[in-house]
């Protein structure tokens, strides 16, 4: 008897099971979201602790009203200009003697911040500013605190300072982790990120 | 004039579909790779606010999420007024520290200090219940936050 050739399979239907398939996962699924600004919250208020006395020209005041305005050290300001202010006051280095400040490149105004580590920024929102407006500022503040960290970086060790975060969580970084802990410990000491936030206005 | 007919009346010949499979599995398999299951059913609006000076969240497993905005259109018998959503339930204010507790007791003990609490919150929502709900993770010493952003220049935000 002659063979016969198996019949093909029909793949007809193959499409129709693909998309059912390709729907389910389109409905229980989402893109992911998971970067974000990381911020540390202040442990909660000690009534026994007096709070430290800082000079008035060590704060840098930013002020946003429930208009979204930004009210910066008295004087309104547009947000795009936030960055380029707050890097002004914090790489100062106005201070003399025990305070002065020697990889500061600042115009070294006496009345503005003497010291990056004396320098606080004072943030005061009010209950109704919008939440896009304190990301908005939050961001420009978490950024002039980056780009002086990674200007220090550079001319320490000839990385940014966000290269030298990456290369510490890198699995595959062929250099030395500890000295690398300590570089990163050593700008975050040049530059300490002193970021207070106020109770909102009602 | 028979032989003009026989030009016209040709058929059309048929599309193939025999890539068909292949173009869907091709995107079957991207969407399966790119997205995650859904962790909750968002019950609030939650269009996050965009910025740049961002940091990726490592362990997925040790982060808690807390949704703040307003109530989506499905949900809103709830009110207007911008909600806290915790798992899968609106929650009030002081929901939030047995959350956190719960939360941490859930959780390795050698794996506590780790743990984040991820705030994604509407960009339309004021900053009042989002200090308030600052200062419940104070009281509970759940220090480590992250206001979860999405990618992009944060002039653009409040267009």
């Amino acid at each position: 008897m002659a063979r016969r050739a198996a019949p093909e399979v029909n793949a007809g239907s193959m499409a129709d099971i693909a998309f059912l398939l390709l729907i389910f996962f389109l409905v229980t699924t989402t893109i992911e979201t998971d970067s974000g600004i990381s911020r540390k919250l202040p442990p909660p208020i000690d009534e026994q602790q007096e709070p430290p006395i800082l000079k008035e020209k060590n704060i840098f005041v930013v002020e946003v009203n429930k208009n979204n305005d930004l009210l910066v050290e008295e004087e309104p300001m547009e947000l795009k200009d936030l960055r380029a202010a707050a890097v002004a006051f914090l790489d100062n280095g106005g201070g003399q003697g025990d305070d002065a400040c020697n990889y500061c490149q600042g115009r070294k105004d006496p009345t503005s911040s003497d010291n990056p580590t004396k320098a606080v920024i004072s943030l005061r929102n009010n209950r109704e500013t919008s939440y896009a407006t304190y990301i908005a500022v939050q961001n420009e503040l978490v950024a002039a605190y980056n780009e002086l960290r990674n200007r220090e970086a550079l001319k320490l060790y000839g990385k940014t300072f966000n290269q030298m975060e990456k290369d510490l969580n890198d699995v595959n970084y062929p250099g030395n982790k500890e000295r690398l802990k300590d570089q990163i410990k050593r700008i975050q000491e040049l530059y300490p990120e002193k970021l207070s936030e106020a109770e909102p206005k009602k | 004039m028979g032989k003009f007919k026989q030009a016209v009346v040709r058929d059309l010949p048929e599309i193939s579909t025999a890539s068909l499979p292949d173009i869907v599995f091709m995107l079957l398999f991207f969407f399966m790779v790119a997205t995650v299951m859904r962790k909750h059913t968002v019950m609030v609006e939650n269009e996050l606010p965009v910025a740049d000076q961002t940091e990726k969240l490592e362990k997925k497993d040790l982060v808690m999420d807390i949704y703040v905005g307003k109530p989506s259109s499905r949900y809103k018998n709830i009110g207007n007024e911008a909600v806290i959503q915790l798992n899968d339930k609106i929650a009030t204010l002081e929901d939030v520290k047995p959350f956190i507790l719960e939360q941490r007791a859930a959780t390795r003990e050698q794996l506590v200090p780790f743990l984040i609490t991820s705030l994604k919150v509407d960009k339309t929502t004021n900053m009042g219940i989002v200090h308030d709900v600052k200062k419940e993770l104070r009281d509970v010493h759940a220090l480590k936050i992250n206001y979860t952003t999405r990618q992009g220049n944060v002039l653009t935000n409040n267009r």
